[in-house]
C-alpha cells in the first residue's frame, strides 16, 4: 500500500493546479477572452486529450498477444458501436467494461 | 418568466432558501447523471490497491472527475509528483476557457468566490453556460456546485464501499477509465467531426509509448499541445499570405 504522505501530497498538488486553471484566468479574464491563440487551442485540445488519455490507459496491453489485445479490441468495439448508435455514456462504459471483465476474467482463471 | 428571474436576483437576501431550491432542481439532473461514474471511481480507487476511505477525501479534494480517475492510475504507481502537477495542466487545461462565461461577478464575497472557483466543473460550467445565469443569485450558485459536490462524494464513497466486496477473481474493472476516455473522446469529437486532429493526438501518442511506456503522457501531450501551436501559426500565416 503507497506511503499516505505521498498520496495526500499528490492529491493536494493535483487540486492545487485544477484551482489555479479554475480561478487564474478570471484575474486575467480581457487578453483571454480575445486571444485567438488560446481559441484555437481550446476548441481542439479535448478530443485529442481523450484520444492520448485512453491509449495511455492501454499502454500495458500487448498488440501482438491475443490474450492481452484480444479482450480490449472487443471491449473497444462494443464502448464506441454502442455509443454511436444509442449515445447513452453510461450504458457504453458499462457494456464496454462488462464485456472486458467477463473477457479478462476468463482468461486469467 | 424572465422578469420573475431577474426579481429573485435582485433580492438576495430574502428567497434564498427558494433559491438554493433552484439549484436543486437545475442539478438533480446533473446528479444523477454522476452516479455510474462516481460508483466506478471508488471501486477502482479500493482495486488500485489504495485504502477506501481515500475515495471520498480524493473527491472531496480534487473535484475533476475525469482527472480523479487519471490520478488513480498514477498514485498507485507512485509516479513523481511533478508528473502529476504537469497531467493535471494537461488534462485539466480545458478549465481555463470557463471563465469566459461563468457568472462569477454574481458570487460576492472572497471566500464564496474562492469555492466556487474551486468547484467549478465542467458540470457546473454547463448548467450556468446559458445567458439567464448571469442574473441567478449567489444562493443558486453555490447551491447547484455544493449539491453537485456532495453528490460526488457520497457517489464514491458508495462505490469504494461496493468494491471492497467484489472478488479478487474478478479482473479488468480498469477498463472503465479507458471506456470513460473513448466516450467523453467521441462526444468531444462531435463538436468539430474533423479526423486529422484525434488522428494527429493517436499518431502522438503511439510515438510517445515507443519512445517511453512510463513517461508517454507527457511526452504525448507535449508534442500535441506544441502541434496545435504550430498549426496555428501556420495557419495565420497561410491567410495572412492569401
Amino acid at each position: 500500500m503507497p506511503d499516505p504522505w505521498y498520496v495526500l501530497s499528490g492529491i493536494a498538488v493535483s487540486a492545487a493546479v485544477t484551482w489555479a486553471l479554475r480561478a487564474a484566468p478570471f484575474a486575467m479574464l480581457a487578453p483571454l477572452r480575445h486571444s485567438a491563440l488560446m481559441a484555437h487551442i481550446g476548441e481542439r485540445m479535448p478530443v485529442g486529450m481523450m484520444v492520448i488519455l485512453a491509449v495511455y490507459t492501454l499502454r500495458d496491453t500487448d498488440p501482438v498477444v491475443a490474450a492481452s489485445a484480444g479482450p480490449a479490441v472487443l471491449a473497444l468495439a462494443i464502448t464506441i458501436g454502442l455509443h454511436l448508435w444509442r449515445g447513452s455514456m453510461t450504458l457504453s462504459i458499462f457494456a464496454g467494461t462488462a464485456a472486458y471483465v467477463l473477457a479478462t476474467s476468463v482468461i486469467a482463471a | 418568466m424572465q422578469v420573475m428571474e431577474m426579481d429573485t436576483a435582485n433580492r438576495e437576501p430574502t428567497g434564498v432558501r427558494e433559491e438554493i431550491a433552484a439549484g436543486w432542481r437545475a442539478v438533480l439532473p446533473a446528479c444523477v447523471a454522476v452516479i455510474p461514474l462516481g460508483l466506478a471511481l471508488g471501486v477502482l480507487v479500493v482495486h488500485s490497491g489504495l485504502a477506501w476511505w481515500w475515495a471520498p477525501v480524493l473527491g472531496a479534494i480534487v473535484f475533476a472527475g475525469t482527472m480523479e480517475f487519471l490520478l488513480v492510475g498514477l498514485l498507485a504507481a507512485a509516479a513523481p509528483l511533478a508528473q502529476i502537477a504537469v497531467s493535471t495542466l494537461l488534462v485539466n487545461f480545458r478549465h481555463v476557457f470557463y471563465a469566459i462565461s461563468f457568472p462569477l461577478h454574481r458570487v460576492r464575497g472572497a471566500g464564496w468566490k474562492a469555492y466556487s472557483t474551486f468547484a467549478l466543473t465542467d458540470e457546473a460550467y454547463a448548467l450556468t453556460v446559458t445567458p439567464e445565469s448571469a442574473e441567478w443569485s449567489r444562493a443558486r450558485i453555490l447551491s447547484i456546485q455544493g449539491f453537485f459536490h456532495l453528490a460526488w462524494v457520497v457517489c464514491v464513497a458508495v462505490g469504494a464501499g461496493v468494491g471492497s466486496m467484489i472478488p479478487p477473481e474478478v479482473v479488468g474493472l480498469e477498463f472503465a477509465v479507458t471506456a470513460l476516455f473513448v466516450v467523453l473522446g467521441l462526444e468531444a469529437y462531435k463538436v468539430r467531426r474533423s479526423l486529422p486532429i484525434p488522428a494527429l493526438a493517436l499518431a502522438c501518442a503511439i510515438l510517445a509509448a515507443l519512445v517511453s511506456g512510463e513517461n508517454m503522457l507527457l511526452i504525448a501531450m507535449g508534442m500535441f499541445a506544441a502541434a496545435l501551436v504550430c498549426s496555428y501559426f501556420f495557419a495565420a500565416w497561410r491567410s495572412r499570405r492569401a
